[in-house]
């Protein structure tokens, strides 16, 4: 490991690499010069912000024509192909649909709010990328309580989706706000438990002290979270609570097009519709950037001897691969029904996850050595066997009875 | 005092008034909201970042949504025809009055009665944690019993209703 660590060292000490893998840290600076010194800081953190604001939405621009034609492909069809080659200006054209399109705000709306609402969800979701760390120095505010920053904007952004369904005054974009903040709000309380076991171990609130935590190497293997038991079991439930917090199929019923026609934004057009869309997208890749940070090394190499490919180019290509896996699972899972997803969240995960709490404690306490392998391993297991177990007897078929709503 | 402390204050200001003074239930319940961002922000002119983010967390993401649940479940969204000014607000203003002033009171006697030192205090999320299971621990589980107890009266609050409905 030692010989290793002294490799990579060597490797960072050459300036090709270095120079390729702070690239953007070094061009920040070069333009920071041009300031004069006294704003020079606030200069500096204005250009983080505008990378942010023009790299993400062209990922989102990328990703919905990837998603298009990746949905086609899984249901036999071509997808988008008229565009420019392969159909890939796309986006392009439907920037420009939505930019010209005729903004409807409905008579009976209440005006204010009904314009509020993207505002308020798009700058949350952009607040959020303010901590991820993209890349070796590459974090925008490196603060003490970053994740903590980040689930208070994820938790801001359920507001927004309640102006927009209450605002419209229809009853398709309530029902659909009701159901998509009680959804929030059931998977939030996962999310934010199944990260803590990482910082129980990391013993760090800050984003890039929990990538700094993996940053070590067996042999050429990497020492990341996700390759725990903890941590395997931890991520799985991330996962599941991430999709759901994006609104993504399978847990995509807020806006279940069959039964709500859009769900919270049936009302909005034109480019209030657009930023939805986009603070959607901006979602899943900030919890997608979240869940590599937590559990996949964040910008670290997955192998000591890649050490040499720059570290942002690790970030966001864990990132686009979770995109995939996120559009590649919309193309083939089938829609929940409320009571299931409901059922599944509280009965299911969250005990699944305070479990997970438990064992993460063990494992912080049991020490070095294989015992704590074999111990985690057994217990998390046993627990996801009966937890299933006993759902599944519980399950019977026929009419369904309500408690609480009827 | 900053420019920045009296923008936050007016704001903070500016949304507990409009959430008493405007008739809709909802758009209180929105200016309750902006109240609560900026008493989270003065929390983080002040460098407190876990109180603040905690606040935003807490009120924002949880009590806010809260209320506007509560006023859509229970039909509140609607205008009466009455007014929403309560004929008691006499009464209401002195109540208010008399909590500010003891709050005043005790925050002006604490400038005397604690050690006024220049030195600003670190206080890391380490630090938080460390003194919520050490000296707090006691307060801490409390508080987690007493959430617990009202959850659970919640849940039974809610079945007793559906229960005499049928």
């Amino acid at each position: 490991m030692i010989t290793m660590l002294g490799a990579a060292n060597l490797l960072l000490a050459n300036p090709l690499f270095t120079n390729l893998d702070q690239i953007f840290v070094l061009l920040r600076n070069w333009l920071v010069g041009f300031f004069p010194v006294a704003i020079r800081p606030a200069a500096g953190v204005v250009l983080g912000v505008v990378a942010i604001v023009c790299v993400f939405p062209g990922l989102f621009a990328l990703t919905t024509v990837f998603e298009r034609k990746g949905l086609g492909r899984i249901q036999n069809r071509l997808g988008p192909n008229r565009v420019g080659p392969f159909g890939f200006f796309q986006p392009i054209a439907d920037g420009i649909k939505s930019l010209t399109k005729e903004d409807v705000v409905p008579f009976r709306a209440n005006a204010v709010v009904h314009f509020l609402a993207p505002l308020v969800l798009v700058v949350t979701v952009f607040m959020g990328f303010a901590v991820l760390p993209m890349g070796r120095n590459m974090v925008l505010v490196d603060m003490d309580s970053g994740l903590l920053f980040f689930f208070a904007m994820g938790a801001a952004t359920e507001l927004s989706v309640f102006m927009a369904g209450w605002s419209s005054r229809n009853k398709y974009s309530m029902l659909g706000a009701m159901r998509a903040v009680a959804q929030m709000i059931s998977y939030e309380v996962v999310l934010l438990l199944s990260a803590v076991s990482v910082v129980m171990i990391a013993g760090s609130l800050s984003l890039p002290a929990i990538v700094a935590a993996q940053n070590q190497y067996t042999g050429s293997f990497p020492h990341w979270y996700i390759f725990t038991p903890w941590g395997l079991a931890g991520f799985v439930v991330f996962a599941i609570a991430a999709t759901a917090e994006s609104n993504r199929s399978p847990f995509d019923l807020p806006e279940g097009e069959s039964e709500l026609v859009a769900g919270y934004h049936t009302e909005y057009s034109g480019f209030k519709f657009a930023l939805f869309f986009l603070g959607e997208y901006l979602a899943m890749f900030s919890l997608s950037g979240l869940g590599v940070t937590l559990f996949f090394g964040g910008w670290l190499a997955p192998f000591s001897f890649l050490n040499f490919v720059p570290s942002w180019i690790w970030f966001f290509g864990k990132v686009m691969f979770f995109i995939f896996v996120f559009i590649w699972m919309r193309g083939t899972l089938p829609r929940l029904r409320q009571d299931q997803l409901m059922n599944f969240a509280w009965k299911f995960t969250l005990p699944f996850t305070l479990l997970n709490l438990l064992v993460t404690a063990l494992w912080r306490f049991m020490g070095e050595g294989w015992q704590r392998w074999v111990v985690c391993t057994i217990i998390l297991a046993a627990a996801y066997v009966i937890f299933g177990r006993i759902e599944m007897r519980r399950q019977h078929f026929g009419p369904r009875k309500y408690r609480y709503a009827e | 005092m900053s420019p920045i402390f009296y923008l936050l204050a007016a704001l903070t200001l500016a949304g507990g008034l409009a959430a008493v003074l405007l008739k809709h239930l909802v758009h209180s319940a929105l200016a309750v909201t902006v109240a609560f961002a900026g008493l989270a922000l003065l929390f983080l002119q002040l460098d407190a970042q876990f109180a603040g983010f905690a606040q935003i967390l807490v009120y924002i993401g949880a009590v806010a949504i809260l209320i506007v649940f509560a006023i859509l479940l229970t039909h509140g969204s609607e205008l009466p025809k009455g007014g929403v000014f309560s004929h008691t607000w006499f009464l209401g203003l002195v109540i208010a009055a008399g909590v500010f002033a003891v709050l005043g009171w005790a925050v002006l006697a604490s400038v005397s009665a604690v050690p006024q030192s220049n030195i600003v205090p670190s206080v890391t999320v380490h630090d938080i944690g460390i003194a919520l299971v050490g000296r707090y621990v006691l307060p801490l589980e409390i508080v987690a019993l007493l959430l617990t107890a009202a959850t659970i009266g919640a849940v039974i609050v809610a079945m007793h209703e559906k229960e005499r409905a049928r």
